[in-house]
């Protein structure tokens, strides 16, 4: 047996590459609570106070530090890089993404103009060689997928019925495990890897067989790259980490190697507190660590993830505001045996928010179950009333379709840890569909600039003529425009990912990955509250018309009043549901790109701004052109009967028909949470058990007041919102981070208050 | 099963009782009180009448989230006002096995032998009464709400012989209830009561104040200031020393 596995037990994962057969084999739960927790070192301070101020130095050139215009970033293009380079021993977990400290690399792959336009943006200009490299030698994802998009597709991305989508910039969502470094070391991961492409196909050169025999040649070059880079930093990752310093710096080292490569949408790091739980816990039994040192160690790994950086274009920003690179970490659950997995780690990844204070990064995530620890769910839910920085998802309705050592590939979207990917795929617009409905195809904001009348984007269907809308008649439209609309959105998607494997193939978070992967394609949905009240105004109240000189309806007037979704009103709740399951049917009528299984999600992310301005007036009484409710919330000023008659509305949502998310994020002033801290804690707690207990997915809590955050639109420069946080679709964001169109979003949201 | 007359319902009531609430507003209210951030539902004719088992129905809804603590409270408006209707209510959350709190200011009470036998009847089915003592000097009590308050004293001393437990709650507005002898006569009140299991100071804020101007009122309060965290912390200080442990 190999001596890096003294103390641990099982048999299958010594033999066969099976992270969750040793967690289920050696983590201890813990069922106390925060009290054994540690302060910060001396280290931890200096190294997040030079961050600190490196972060308001960015800050203050307009969002970027630096941007690398030289060398094409890559596993081993650099040379070792510290936080603060006089000082490299106060690190214990070391690696930076490029040279220095939070300087964007320079990553073409996914398109070159992109990247350029990036760097152009922070007066930084690309070495022009680069122009000539990228666009005649070799071809990136982006310049691929527009080669073969149709004109449909393209009036349908200009449109913004389907838009943010992964063809100018990486798909992310693929959790590479990275675990895996640590507890085998690369060379057994090669060797598993070699053996895969031995019995990869039997001769017969099939497209399939090809690819995949390919792609594991890539996986096997990126293994022996992040062994080079590794060794950059005085370390030999060849064999398995032996104790828990090196468990860290292992799993770190395999995380940094996806950063290098990769700048997808959404970069996770996964479900690790339990995997290293088991190295501190033998360290600390040992007597070789104290607590203290192994706080040390979770805080300079968060501080970390803190820091991964993109260089990304203004429209990326504009679609995920603030920033973000959803660097999400989960914690908690329970396993398949009944036992909690709550180890005293889960508690110390919780704890770098009091240690450093609040931060949106890494994207901390509670899998939540009333069967957790009690002491663990006060403990998360005192973290959240401080810092509005947690996020929770109801591990009883994911375990018994993921399993019980799944991650959240993004904000809220599970998949298991390597054993499968996900084909991100934004998301379509319902709320444009529906007047594509009414207006036969017509677009009601873009104009075919030959002609000047509204651009024909959908078929050309019979538009509605009537002056009062028909509940009957718009259904029936309405069906036949989301038939169109799924249609052209799964075959958008399919090539767009087909494009990215060929351009743009995520090698290093494959290489962690098995090589029999299992693959989801992930759509998703905008605009979802409007669409359902805007139904339920057609049909419980009177919905007038109001056309252009065209006779496209530009414009709603509403005679009566109509339940809305959000007030767990089931006439309106119905119409939610049945939005749902009939979208959902429709995109899985269509073949999905390597057979992957469809699924679908209700989040948008910050996104929802942008879909709001591209789209018309809608019957519920939205005006034209400003923001959506995000993800699956209710319609701003909808919900009439307080937080819990909102969230039953939301819950209702069966998470079968979605799969890839349905998010919810709700603000709670601290008045309203009760009156002593304690009482907040306790409440939050009842409010997350009831929930989640109701078959609800997601939950983003926010716990401050509407004046807090118009003083901080106000005064930004303030030290007190340095590092302010909220909690939107999906994230975590620094409100001074978000443009002031965003702040006022948040702002205009519902806060449940007191009366 | 009854009718009463409704103001609104809040799903997520958690600063009215223990835990997470249903909280069932009422409409009506016979006080004036200068600082009342509910002044829509004084009017005892408007509203919506609703039934007492689609009330519990509806409540019944959110009993996931009510954990141990919670249940059901109604407040108002005056509760004590539509008895019957409170009556039909509790009686059946009873029955469901729902937890009922009372928030009233207590100023129906009487010792009228009818009225009392109901009352009694009432706090049979009431595990907790949320008292808001308005002031303790009836003069001040009348210039603040219109009314005395000798009977509202006397339904707290009612409520400690039939051993009913009963949170006090106390309004702290500046220059009127903050007063350091107010408050100390207030203690020495509530401490003369063996049923008080826990006195809340609610600091004043200005959240209702709107309301006053939509009905066309003039804020009687206008330019009083929420209090400053000191005088809460001292009005906590001197009024929490007298709760009952139990």
């Amino acid at each position: 047996m190999r001596e890096e596995w003294n103390g641990f037990k099982g048999t299958h994962w010594r033999r066969d590459v099976n992270v969750r057969d040793f967690i289920q084999s050696n983590y201890a739960p813990y069922d106390g609570d925060e009290s054994f927790l540690a302060g910060p070192t001396e280290a931890t301070e200096r190294l997040w106070g030079r961050v600190q101020e490196l972060q308001a130095e960015e800050r203050a050139r307009g969002g970027v530090l630096e941007c690398e215009c030289e060398v094409v970033s890559g596993l081993t293009v650099y040379g070792p890089g510290y936080i603060d380079a006089e000082h490299p021993e106060l690190e214990r977990v070391v690696g930076l993404q490029t040279d220095k400290p939070l300087k964007r690399a320079f990553m073409p792959y996914g398109g070159i103009r992109m990247a350029q336009q990036a760097a152009e943006t922070y007066g930084y200009h690309v070495n022009d060689k680069f122009d000539k490299i990228f666009n005649e030698y070799r071809k990136t994802h982006n310049q691929a997928v527009f080669d073969a998009y149709t004109p449909e597709m393209r009036a349908a991305r200009h449109s913004h019925i389907i838009t943010g989508l992964p063809d100018t910039y990486g798909r992310g969502r693929i959790v590479g495990d990275y675990r895996r470094v640590a507890l085998y070391g690369i060379d057994f991961l090669v060797e598993q890897k070699r053996a895969d492409l031995a019995n990869c196909g039997d001769g017969t050169m099939t497209d399939d067989v090809i690819r995949l025999r390919e792609e594991v040649a890539d996986q096997i070059r990126a293994l022996a790259g992040m062994k080079e880079m590794a060794r950059a930093y005085g370390f030999d990752i060849s064999r398995p980490a032996a104790d828990a310093r090196e468990a860290v710096q292992w799993l770190y080292f395999g995380y940094l190697a996806a950063i290098k490569t990769q700048n997808g949408a959404a970069m996770s790091v996964g479900r690790i507190s339990t995997f290293l739980d088991i190295y501190l816990q033998r360290d600390l039994a040992a007597g070789r660590i104290s607590e203290q040192e192994a706080q040390e160690l979770i805080d300079h790994l968060v501080l970390k993830f803190r820091m991964v950086k993109f260089a990304r274009i203004p429209s990326y920003n504009e679609l995920f505001s603030g920033d973000p690179v959803w660097a999400t970490l989960e914690v908690a659950g329970l396993g398949q045996d009944g036992r909690h997995m709550v180890t005293r780690t889960d508690f110390r990844f919780l704890h770098t928010l009091e240690n450093m204070g609040p931060a949106p990064e890494p994207n901390l995530t509670v899998l939540y179950s009333r069967r957790l620890p009690e002491a663990f769910r006060a403990y998360a839910s005192r973290i959240s009333i401080r810092t509005s920085s947690v996020q929770y998802e109801n591990d009883d309705v994911m375990r018994p379709v993921w399993g019980d050592d799944y991650s959240i590939c993004c904000c809220v979207s599970a998949t298991q840890t390597g054993k499968e990917m996900q084909f991100f795929g934004a998301r379509a617009n319902l709320a444009k569909c529906l007047l594509y409905a009414i207006n036969g195809g017509k677009d009601e904001k873009f104009l075919d600039k030959r002609t000047g009348r509204h651009l024909q984007v959908g078929p050309e269907l019979a538009p509605i003529q009537g002056e009062y809308l028909d509940y009957d008649e718009v259904m029936h439209k309405f069906d036949l425009m989301m038939d169109w609309l799924s249609g052209l959105y799964v075959n958008i998607l399919n090539l767009i990912q087909y494009m990215h494997d060929k351009y743009y193939y995520e090698a290093a978070e494959m290489a962690l990955i098995d090589t029999d992967v299992r693959r989801t394609f992930a759509t998703g949905i905008a605009g979802f509250s409007h669409v359902v009240d805007s139904l339920s105004a057609i049909k419980y109240a009177r919905v007038r018309c109001v056309r252009d000189e065209e006779g496209v309806a530009t414009g709603f007037e509403v005679e009566g009043d109509f339940p809305r979704y959000g007030n767990d009103d089931d006439r309106a709740d119905e119409i939610a549901v049945w939005l749902l399951r009939t979208f959902i049917t429709k995109v899985r009528k269509h073949h999905t790109y390597r057979d992957s299984e469809p699924t679908t999600s209700i989040l948008t992310i910050t996104s929802n701004v942008v879909y709001g301005k591209a789209t018309g007036a809608l019957p519920d009484g939205r005006e034209a052109f400003v923001p959506f409710a995000p993800g699956a919330n209710p319609s701003y000023g909808a919900e009439k009967n307080g937080l819990l008659a909102s969230l039953n509305s939301v819950a209702k949502l069966p998470y079968e028909y979605a799969l890839d998310g349905i998010s919810n994020t709700q603000t709670i002033n601290p008045g309203a949470l009760g009156h002593t801290e304690d009482e907040r804690v306790r409440n939050l707690v009842s409010v997350m058990d009831g929930y989640f207990a109701n078959g609800a997915h997601h939950l983003n809590v926010n716990v401050f007041g509407v004046e807090k955050l118009k003083d901080a639109m106000e005064h930004p420069e303030r030290p007190e919102y340095a590092n302010f946080t909220i909690r939107v679709s999906g994230y975590a964001v620094k409100f001074i981070d978000l443009t002031r169109e965003q702040q006022l979003d948040v702002i205009a949201r519902t806060c449940h208050d007191r009366m | 099963m009854a009718q009463g007359r409704i103001h609104s319902i809040e799903t997520f009531g958690s600063v009215d009782g223990p835990g997470v609430r249903f909280v069932v507003f009422v409409q009506g209210c016979t006080l004036r009180c200068r600082y009342c951030h509910n002044a829509d539902t004084w009017d005892a004719s408007a509203g919506e009448l609703a039934d007492s088992t689609e009330l519990l129905d509806r409540a019944e809804r959110y009993r996931a989230y009510w954990g141990e603590e919670g249940g059901i409270t109604v407040s108002g408006g005056e509760p004590l006002l539509q008895l019957d209707f409170l009556l039909a209510l509790f009686g059946e959350a009873h029955e469901r096995g729902i937890s009922t709190c009372l928030d009233t200011a207590l100023a129906p009470f009487t010792r009228e032998p009818g009225w009392l036998a109901r009352f009694d009847e009432l706090m049979g089915a009431t595990d907790l009464v949320l008292a808001d003592l308005k002031h303790i000097d009836p003069a001040r009590h009348e210039w603040l709400t219109g009314r005395g308050n000798a009977n509202i004293l006397d339904g707290l001393a009612h409520l400690d012989e039939i051993g009913q437990p009963v949170w006090v709650r106390h309004v702290l507005v500046p220059g009127v209830t903050d007063d350091d002898a107010y408050l100390a006569r207030t203690a020495e009140f509530v401490s003369s009561l063996s049923n008080v299991e826990r006195v809340e100071v609610l600091p004043y804020h200005t959240m209702g104040a709107y309301k006053w101007r939509e009905l066309g009122l003039d804020y009687p309060l206008e330019g009083v200031e929420p209090p400053a965290p000191a005088r809460i912390e001292n009005a906590e200080r001197i009024l929490r020393a007298t709760e009952t442990r139990r």
